[in-house]
């Protein structure tokens, strides 16, 4: 009895330090999902143009494969525009505002309500200014990504201890120094944050930009599909950039890692040691 | 008696001819705020010794770190002169290094490079002082911590190590403002005793903000007692106990008589700052 005991117990324990990898976590969760979909549609008999079954979706994107990665150029090149761009534009903006309250009080409320026009609404209008091309698809990734990146890079800016500056005016630093040595690097974990969400973001502002006046991109793939009632095609297309989202996210986050392996969230935990 | 006695066989003789180190001469401070002016400092006049060491104690908000941020160069005086060294003060000096509540380590810098910090701020050539950190570290028992980050350190040590980088570019001047506030009580006595050791090694002119009695008693030549807000000076005590102190002396009959007088000033004040 005290054997199988073991056995259950061991096995048990296998499969909770499976649970517990990071890596598998969310892959059971699609798992789950994928399980939940296929039996949603099976058991309630959803017709496929409502919803596709997975199996449908997996199919159209392994039969599409090459189409929809030839799509994805674009929208990536776009996507990535527009975010270089948000944080080239949106970081010094940001050093600025938080530098100066002065600048603060002419930019920042300016910037909110820039935020609040609803960018769909005004996208069709870039295709008017800047014509088919790639340039107002990067302004819409641009103008989405900016501003979560100026709100966090203002406040990691601002976020710095007034102990810290009197430190480094103990210590007779110039501007340029102080800078470069204190508030910049104490910068960098809330830059990356914004930086994180800009990037998730830049992709939607793509894919709008590529709804109101493009011929390619994943965007006009959906477009297309939606025209044709092509469901498992319009769920394939959203897989694969759902996909580019992510990798984007995690390539992202493996540069943070790199730059910040002194922040606080990535110590390790001192409870989770044996 | 013995105060004046220890000045005269543990300095340097041009310590003895000069005398006063530091000066302070109707010194007074007004916070200008949207609220309104908030006297802090009413007029101080203080002469501290070259390598005296002189604690100040004084219930909260009474203007403690006003006046040492006064001294440190980090405020301006709203009236009166501070002279160190008969140069006046009116931004930085040179020759000071400064210790606050918190030890305000950067993070993304190991302990060495946080002492060295000061030097780096300072645009000296670090490679100059790297001898003077490793003696220091040892000195301050962080022997085989140089190469850790400050977050994997106990408070004690993140705090001696903030004293050696106030110590590193061998300053005239040490400034600390509440040092140990944030140590319990072991570790805070523990520190007292090395904090004694180092300035006795260091023989450098000390001015100790805290709010522990039994630390100034036990680590000063003269504690100055400041009454409430507007902070004035009340009282000045010549501490006339021999040196080098050990941590018992805080259990004989004259330390507890030095710690008794001076409390009775916080108690008449009705404002015990512990
Ligand atoms: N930057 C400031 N602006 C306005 N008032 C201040 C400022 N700093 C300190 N004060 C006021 O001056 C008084 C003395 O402050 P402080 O020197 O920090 O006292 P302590 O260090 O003795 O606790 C307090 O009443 C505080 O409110
Ligand atoms: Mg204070």
């Amino acid at each position: 009895m005290t054997d199988t005991l073991l056995v259950q117990s061991t096995r048990a324990n296998v499969l909770s330090k499976l649970m517990s990898m990071d890596a598998i976590r969310p892959l059971i969760l699609v798992a789950v999902i994928l399980v939940g979909w296929d039996l949603a549609v099976r058991l309630l008999r959803i017709p496929p143009y409502l919803i596709p079954a997975p199996t449908l979706v997996i199919e159209q994107v392994i039969a599409q494969w090459p189409m929809l990665l030839r799509e994805t150029m674009p929208t990536l090149t776009a996507t990535l525009g527009g975010f270089a761009l948000s944080a080239l534009v949106g970081i010094p903006l940001a050093m600025l505002i938080a530098s100066s309250k002065t600048v603060e009080s002419y930019l920042y409320p300016l910037l909110v309500f820039s935020q609040s026009v609803p960018k769909i609404a005004v996208a069709p209008l870039f295709v008017v200014w800047f014509g088919f091309g790639v340039l107002p698809k990067i302004i819409s990734a641009f103008l989405l990504g900016v501003f979560p990146v100026v709100v966090s890079t203002v406040l990691a800016f601002k976020s710095v201890d007034k102990e810290m500056i009197d430190l480094a005016r103990s210590m007779r630093a110039g501007g340029l120094r102080t800078f470069i040595r204190i508030r910049l690097p104490h910068a960098l974990p809330g830059i990356f944050s914004g930086l994180k969400v800009a990037i998730t973001l830049a992709v939607v502002g793509a894919v709008v930009g590529e709804f109101v006046g493009s011929n390619s991109g994943i965007g006009y793939v959906l477009q297309v599909a939606n025209g044709n009632f092509d469901l498992p095609l319009m769920f394939a297309a959203l897989f694969v950039l759902s996909m580019m989202g992510v990798i984007l996210f995690m390539a992202l986050d493996a540069i943070e890692h790199f730059l910040i392996p002194w922040h606080a969230s990535r110590r390790p935990d001192p409870n989770s040691g044996t | 008696m013995s105060a004046a006695l220890h000045r005269i066989d543990t300095l340097a003789p041009r310590a003895e001819a000069s005398g006063t180190h530091i000066a302070i001469a109707g010194l007074t401070k007004t916070y200008k705020t949207r609220g309104g002016s908030v006297p802090s400092l009413k007029p101080i006049d203080l002469n501290i010794s070259k390598g005296e060491f002189v604690a100040i104690v004084g219930p909260s908000g009474c203007g403690k770190s006003t006046l040492l941020k006064l001294v440190a160069g980090l405020l301006p005086a709203t009236t009166g002169t501070i002279t160190i060294g008969g140069v006046k003060v009116t931004q930085p000096p040179d020759g000071v290094g400064m210790v606050f509540q918190s030890p305000v380590l950067l993070p993304w810098r190991t302990v060495r490079d946080n002492v060295l910090l000061q030097v780096e701020m300072r645009g000296r050539p670090v490679a100059a002082y790297r001898e003077a950190a490793a003696r220091l570290l040892h000195t301050a028992g962080l022997d085989g911590f140089e190469e850790r980050f400050p977050w994997e350190l106990s408070g004690g040590m993140q705090q001696r190590a903030a004293i050696c980088r106030a110590l590193v570019h061998d300053p005239e001047v040490l400034l600390m403002d509440e040092p140990f506030g944030a140590l319990d009580a072991m570790t805070r006595e523990k520190m007292n005793a090395e904090l004694q050791r180092i300035w006795y090694e260091t023989r450098k002119t000390v001015l100790l903000i805290t709010h522990s009695i039994p630390e100034a008693v036990f680590l000063a030549d003269r504690v100055v007692v400041m009454s409430s807000r507007p902070g004035s000076i009340e009282a000045v005590y010549d501490i006339d106990l021999p040196r080098p102190r050990d941590l018992s002396v805080m259990g004989e009959g004259r330390f507890v008589r030095y710690t008794q007088e001076i409390r009775k000033h916080f108690f008449a004040q009705g404002d015990l700052d512990h």
